[in-house]
């Protein structure tokens, strides 16, 4: 009987290993982990990163969290949105366009036609200026919807900003779809010079809770 | 923390291990059809490409300077690093075994491939299954290499590149010449000009401004997501623990193609598996920083087998031999596993910023191509191998190891495959003008007469005292170098002559005088 693909790849890794005799290794762990800062540090140094990727960033505070959206929106000309089926239907209280709630069934093309996409976020990494997306969550939505549209408006509690990238990797679910963001899609693929706004959304727009 | 393991035992497989197979001869990209030299010698020539590259390097460099100088803790995450990747190539069996589990379990399928030919055949006959006729494509490296969309073209299925560079390079009928920035070889005014004859309903009036241009590529590819049903991407990485897969990418483009279609199809090398969820926190800082200088990268995209509702509902990983458990038999060059694909190291390489991507003839240039390449293929497939010449593409400077993020000592590999070269050549003509050479050596009568003779060399230097042109074997050294002519005088002539007594008198008498020891003192 002849092995398999699968036998004979396994059988070659070990032969190999056996060959080559490598030396057991320990994995040192010293670079920084649990880091935390007080709020105000953590939200200059988020904001700060994210308008280095030319991100817009705004804050509010649970109170004034609709009438900031309802702002942004207005200034972007968004005039039909799309929302996750779970986002807090308050937020969008000062809001007068169109608002389309996503499902699973929507195809692709219907989602082209949208202005914008209003999402919240599961967490996020001030020291690079990531927001972490699960796409399991009920008011961040399927991966699709914040990828099609030109505007993508993210709400961001700061309780869930973390410092470091260790610190945010370990709040996410590794099953969920997750997507990390770090600014409006970009290019540098044209004599290295960075270009804004390829085949993601053009616009990023965060929208920081202070309060939560 | 911290993990130690062992390595992995076989309980299956009795009696001598066998060196595994390189990939095999002939198929995909990894191996140019020329030596480095003379490829490099016409590369060279190209002044626009050398214009191009030495710009765009230097851009880059001072980015990933600034990027990784801000993290204090930058050395330590290269240590761990390394040795996170050395501790999964050691136990790389039961975590490709873990790995596949948990990929089934989220109801996804693997599928082995011993080498790119099967490699191929496997996403051919995947893509048929889906009854499409076309597919989109993610920026991958282990596609590149095994010429995956050669071979869907021959069975007439349509593969289109999504992320720019490879764009560009696919209309232009080209070969990718970077690892991050595959047209790192073209300049705007070559990029409208391809774009221009080769993208359909293209405005012609589109001008070189790099937005703009992105713009175009924006445009014509957008109605390509919306409709086509299947996509192939690689993997920056594979977690053994919990079957994650993750794309790292800054377009959106890889969003597109991981998120749009009804079927996803991903090849991954074996060695891009990670043992943890957790060692994300490391990766995800050194490759952006490393990669394209920036803090972290637009976009990544993590995906655990299939999600019901959101993304792809069939999903296929394709386990990617071809030459990589070569590399891993070998103690030494296996390190060149290691490598995340970030490309830090053609950024800093004084050989690859003149001759660029294309002299290096694989899929895989620059430092670590020349290293990475001949373990995967091999550098003695057939007589007078081109990847035979890679290991000494390279002035042994150091720079790359510096800069790899995962601290892959690329000279010391280097320097092991030419010694394996040496070895495997036989007699060379260098090999005897060594073996004669030490001869000569050994005996003084003998030294001091070929010291005379290479006094006669001066005759044939030009008026600026240097030998441009060597008589064969020795002309493969001056082809690129001048040599400078001998001195008229040995020092040993000089030192037995009138003229050599004299001075080291003169010096005994000057040392005297200034001595402090009375006792020398006279």
């Amino acid at each position: 009987m002849t092995a398999t693909a699968r036998e004979t790849v396994l059988r070659r890794v070990r032969d190999a290993l056996s060959l080559s005799d490598g030396p057991a290794v320990t994995v040192p762990r010293a670079y920084r982990t649990g880091r935390s800062l007080p709020d105000e540090e953590r939200l200059a140094l988020f904001v700060d990163r994210l308008v280095d990727y030319r991100a817009q960033v705004r804050t509010c505070t649970a109170a004034t969290t609709a009438a900031v959206l309802a702002e942004v929106l207005r200034e972007h000309g968004a005039q039909k949105i799309g929302i996750p089926p779970g986002l807090d239907p308050a937020w969008l209280a000062g809001y007068d366009g169109e608002t389309v709630t996503d499902s699973a069934d929507v195809p692709a093309p219907r989602l082209d036609v949208l202005d914008g996409v209003v999402t919240a976020s599961a967490v996020s990494c001030a020291e690079t200026g990531t927001i972490f997306l699960d796409g399991a969550a009920a008011d961040q939505g399927r991966r699709a919807l914040t990828l099609v549209p030109d505007l993508h408006l993210c709400v961001v509690d700061l309780s869930s900003v973390r410092t470091g990238v260790p610190e945010a990797v370990a709040q996410l679910t590794p099953e969920h779809p997750i997507t990390l963001i770090s600014g409006p899609s970009a290019t540098s693929d044209i004599e290295l010079e960075r270009v804004e706004g390829v085949h993601g959304p053009r616009t990023l727009a965060v929208v920081i809770r202070t309060d939560r | 923390m911290s993990s130690s393991t062992g390595r992995a035992t076989n309980d299956t497989f009795l009696g001598m291990p066998a060196v595994p197979p390189r990939s095999p001869y002939g198929t995909g990209h990894l191996r140019g059809e020329r030596t480095f030299p003379r490829a490099a010698h016409d590369e060279l020539g190209n002044e626009q490409l050398r214009r191009n590259l030495g710009k765009a390097t230097h851009s880059i460099r001072a980015k990933r300077l600034a990027v990784t100088g801000e993290l204090p803790d930058w050395e330590q995450l290269r240590d761990t690093g390394s040795a996170i990747k050395t501790d999964t190539m050691n136990r790389l069996p039961e975590l490709l075994e873990e790995l596949e589990r948990k990929v089934t379990e989220r109801g996804g399928t693997v599928h082995w491939a011993r080498d790119g030919v099967e490699a191929n055949e496997i996403v051919t006959r995947l893509v048929r299954d889906t009854g499409s006729d076309e597919i989109l494509k993610v920026k991958s490296m282990a596609t590149q290499e095994i010429g995956l969309n050669e071979h869907l073209e021959s069975q007439g299925i349509a593969a289109l590149e999504t992320d720019l560079a490879e764009l560009i390079v696919q209309l232009a009928d080209d070969r990718p010449s970077h690892i991050l920035v595959p047209a790192i070889h073209r300049n705007r005014d070559e990029i409208r000009e391809i774009f221009l004859r080769h993208i359909p309903g293209v405005d012609p009036a589109l001008d070189a401004d790099p937005a703009r241009l992105a713009a175009a590529a924006r445009a014509f590819l957008r109605e390509k997501f919306m409709t086509t049903k299947v996509a192939v991407s690689g993997a920056n990485f594979g977690i053994a623990e919990t079957g994650t897969l993750a794309v790292v990418e800054s377009e959106g483009n890889g969003r597109m193609c991981l998120t749009l279609p009804e079927t996803l199809i991903t090849v991954m090398g074996i060695e891009k598996v990670l043992p943890r969820f957790q060692d994300l926190e490391v990766f995800l800082q050194l490759l952006p920083r490393s990669s394209t200088g920036e803090r972290m990268n637009p976009y990544t995209s993590l995906w655990t087998g299939v999600t019901p509702g959101d993304g792809p509902q069939e999903f296929h990983l394709v386990l990617l031999d071809n030459g990589r458990t070569a590399a891993l038999a070998d103690r030494i060059g296996r390190a060149a596993l290691n490598c995340i694909r970030c490309s830090a190291c053609l950024n800093v390489c004084p050989v690859y910023e003149r001759t660029g991507g294309h002299a290096y003839g694989s899929t895989y240039p620059g430092p670590i191509g020349a290293v990475l390449t001949p373990q995967l293929a091999g550098m003695h497939g057939a007589k007078g191998d081109p990847n035979s010449s890679l290991p000494y593409a390279s002035s042994l400077c150091g720079a790359c190891f510096d800069a790899c993020p995962v601290k892959i000592d690329i000279p010391s590999l280097l320097v092991e495959l030419r010694h394996q070269h040496t070895e495997q050549a036989g007699t060379t003509a260098e090999k005897l003008a060594m073996k004669a050479a030490a001869t000569v050596m050994k005996q003084t009568g003998l030294f001091t007469t070929a010291q005379k003779a290479a006094g006669l060399g001066r005759v044939l230097a030009g008026r600026d005292g240097t030998l441009s042109r060597l008589p064969p074997p020795l002309s493969g050294w001056s082809d690129s170098r001048d040599t400078p002519a001998p001195p008229q005088q040995t020092f040993r002539s000089w030192f037995a002559s009138a003229e050599g007594a004299a001075a080291m008198r003169a010096a005994a008498d000057e040392g005297a005088r200034h001595t402090d020891d009375p006792q020398e003192a006279s």
